[in-house]
């Protein structure tokens, strides 16, 4: 069973130093991802979960962020002890990465071809042609209609929904081991979406790649993920498969935002009011004591003020990090 | 039901593509091509569709900050569109509008006490800059902020109170008509709720008919009494809110729902994934605009623009296919 774990983080801290103050945007994060598992990492802006993503691509921009403590294995390694060069190495061929926004992350002067085949070149040992060739096979695998043609055209050429085709294929290109998917689909319009969702499934059943999918949409979450992960200031505070969490949220948090997302299969009652969480996510710079919740729980104690939980396996597989999951009139 | 509140007419707006060595026209953006609905008194019309349908710059079109390229807008009997300067200005205070950008849409250098007082000076209304800050405070504790936080700046606030100091400044004048043009799209999932659940407040409250602007389709279901399903500029189908997701009737309203992902991993759905991108508006598509990614396109479709017809009562349907 051990051998099946991919990637694994453990009490990973990374900080951001400002003028301001220090950032804890990511505070002891545990993830852990087996070969060919899709984990679903949700949050709202700056929970930390692409600073999560970025830390196990070791791209961390210093100063002002760095990787203050923890571990992350990849294959059986420890990354944070290996080389600038061998992460380049890794990057790109084992773990690659699409992002939300596609044309900023092409090169506009470059041909879409071209820069499939520098990844290629880059990472395999192999001639200008056969890159060229396994170019034109993975736009073609991505549903890239006519790809000896496309090879040759510009981003500012092709639509969104197509740029994030040659993205994925680009980020495919290698046969990466893990996938990470930050945003990606939350730009595109929900039919385009649709199209890029069938394909990372579609593509996963063939290559079986493993998928860390980091976005703030449950729906998505749902319908991709095996695992998930909720993030919240830094840190997690539920993780489980995505029936049980979908089905008995344990965690406040978790409950109130399944519960305040509107419902497309839902009848309208009009004048009907959601069920919301009250305030704001804390400022990183004066997190409240205790719990980072407790300020917009409505479940808070006394204990929630005071002391910061530890996250607990509540059930084999369902980890929670709060005091009070459980209570009658919590969970569904 | 009564009779509509704001009714528009086979409106039109096309943008001017200029280019060539003279920098003459050269081709139109079909932004809004023959569009005609009806908004009536107290209702939230929801417009939904992907980028380049269209709906935004309908919004703006309607509340005239574009001037539509031909078509007629009627605010409660008058034809806004024929009206010109003061006129123009006097009835401009019954419509107003909330932007989807709670970041660009407000001055970074005025107090938000001058950005959510701004309609009442431009106006005329109160003579007193006393009358003005009451009328401020007023409206401010209406939308969730506190009022010690009037001399604040805009980027002193999170996004949602931004989006909440957009909408204070848009029900100052206690308009009858308002566009909410993506409200919540740019706002944090826990945040987004307690604007939606603002917005319908307000509307219970002031009374006000809303033209609601989205493309999510879960929150347009969530918000709207009737609902217009547009495709590149044109109009596919309007319906009443259940009416339209239980039994939608074209090809084009029947993939859109079914490219909604639903929050519920039991539900293992088989999607009609539609192929193909959305066309340009430059140059659409002949015909019916939808199909070349139609799935049950047929010759006719290539060749005629299909009309609205109402195929049941308050449904109406925009397809050669649909009997």
């Amino acid at each position: 069973m051990k051998d099946d774990i991919l990637v694994q983080t453990k009490d990973l801290q990374t900080f951001f130093y400002t003028d301001e103050g220090v950032v804890r945007a990511v505070d002891g994060v545990d993830i852990k991802i087996s070969v060919g598992e899709t984990l679903g990492l949700v949050g709202e802006s700056g929970c930390g979960k692409s600073v999560t993503s970025l830390s196990i691509m070791r791209l961390i921009p210093w100063p002002p962020g760095k990787i203050v403590g923890g571990e992350i294995w990849f294959k059986g390694e420890d990354i944070l002890k290996k080389s600038e060069e061998e992460m380049r190495r890794i990057r790109g061929s084992q773990i690659s990465m699409i992002f939300q926004e596609p044309m900023t992350s092409l090169n506009p002067v470059f041909t879409v071809g071209y820069q499939i085949s520098e990844a290629v070149l880059v990472h395999q040992d192999v001639t200008e042609e056969e890159a060229k060739k396994r170019a034109i096979e993975m736009l073609d695998l991505v549903g890239i209609p006519d790809p000896e043609k496309r090879y040759n055209e510009y981003p500012h050429q092709m639509s969104g929904g197509m740029r994030q085709r040659v993205m994925i294929a680009m980020a495919l290109s290698c046969n990466p081991d893990l996938l990470i998917s930050d945003e990606a689909t939350t730009a595109l319009d929900v039919t385009i979406q649709a199209q890029i969702l069938e394909l990372m499934k579609d593509l996963k059943r063939k290559i079986g790649m493993a998928i860390l999918l980091i976005t703030h949409n449950l729906s998505v979450i749902a319908e991709m993920a095996d695992n998930v992960a909720v993030m919240y200031s830094g840190k997690i505070v539920e993780y489980s498969d995505i029936k049980t969490i979908f089905k008995s949220p344990q965690h406040p948090y978790t409950y109130g935002l399944l519960s305040s997302i509107p419902l497309v299969t839902k009848k309208r009652v009009k004048g009907q009011k959601l069920p919301i969480i009250e305030g704001v996510v804390p400022n990183p710079y004066h997190l409240p004591t205790g719990c980072y919740f407790n300020p917009r729980c409505p479940y808070s104690t006394k204990i929630c003020r005071e002391e910061d939980p530890k996250i607990e396996e509540i059930a084999p597989g369902h980890f929670v990090k709060c005091w009070n999951y459980l209570k009658p009139g919590m969970g569904v | 039901m009564s009779e509509p509140l704001v009714s528009v007419k086979n409106l039109k707006k096309y943008f001017p593509i200029h280019g060539g060595v003279l920098g003459g026209v050269i081709a139109h953006v079909k932004a809004v091509d023959d569009v005609s609905f009806d908004i009536y008194e107290g209702e939230t019309l929801g417009l939904v569709g992907e980028s380049g349908s269209g709906k935004t710059t309908i919004g703006k079109t309607i509340l005239m900050l574009y001037p539509p390229t031909s078509g007629d807008i009627n605010f409660q009997g008058t034809l806004i569109n024929k009206l010109k300067g003061e006129e123009l200005r006097r009835l401009r205070r019954n419509f107003q509008i909330i932007f989807q950008d709670p970041y660009g849409s407000l001055n970074p250098r005025m107090p938000i006490s001058e950005i959510i007082g701004e309609p009442l000076v431009v106006h005329n209304i109160y003579k007193t800059r006393k009358e003005i800050l009451d009328r401020v405070v007023e409206v401010m504790e209406l939308v969730g902020l506190r009022p010690e936080y009037i001399n604040r700046y805009p980027h002193e606030f999170s996004g949602g109170q931004r989006q909440r100091i957009g909408i204070a400044r848009a029900i100052i004048l206690n308009p009858k008509f308002v566009v909410c043009d993506e409200p919540v799209s740019a706002l944090d999932v826990s945040i987004q709720s307690q604007v939606i659940n603002l917005l319908n407040d307000l509307q219970e409250k002031l009374n006000l008919t809303y033209l609601f602007i989205a493309h999510d389709m879960a929150v347009i279901r969530h918000m709207s009494d009737r609902i217009v399903v547009l495709y590149l500029g044109r109009v596919m189908e309007i319906a009443v809110n259940d009416e339209l997701f239980d039994s939608p009737l074209h090809p084009y309203t029947q993939a859109l729902l079914s490219s909604v992902p639903i929050p519920d991993p039991e539900i293992k759905k088989e999607r009609a994934v539609l192929q193909g991108d959305i066309p340009s508006p430059i140059n659409p598509p002949s015909g019916c605009v939808f199909h070349t990614r139609c799935p049950v396109a047929m010759p006719v479709c290539r060749e005629l623009i299909p009309e609205q017809r109402e195929i049941k009562k308050d449904h109406f349907v925009s397809c050669h296919a649909v009997k």
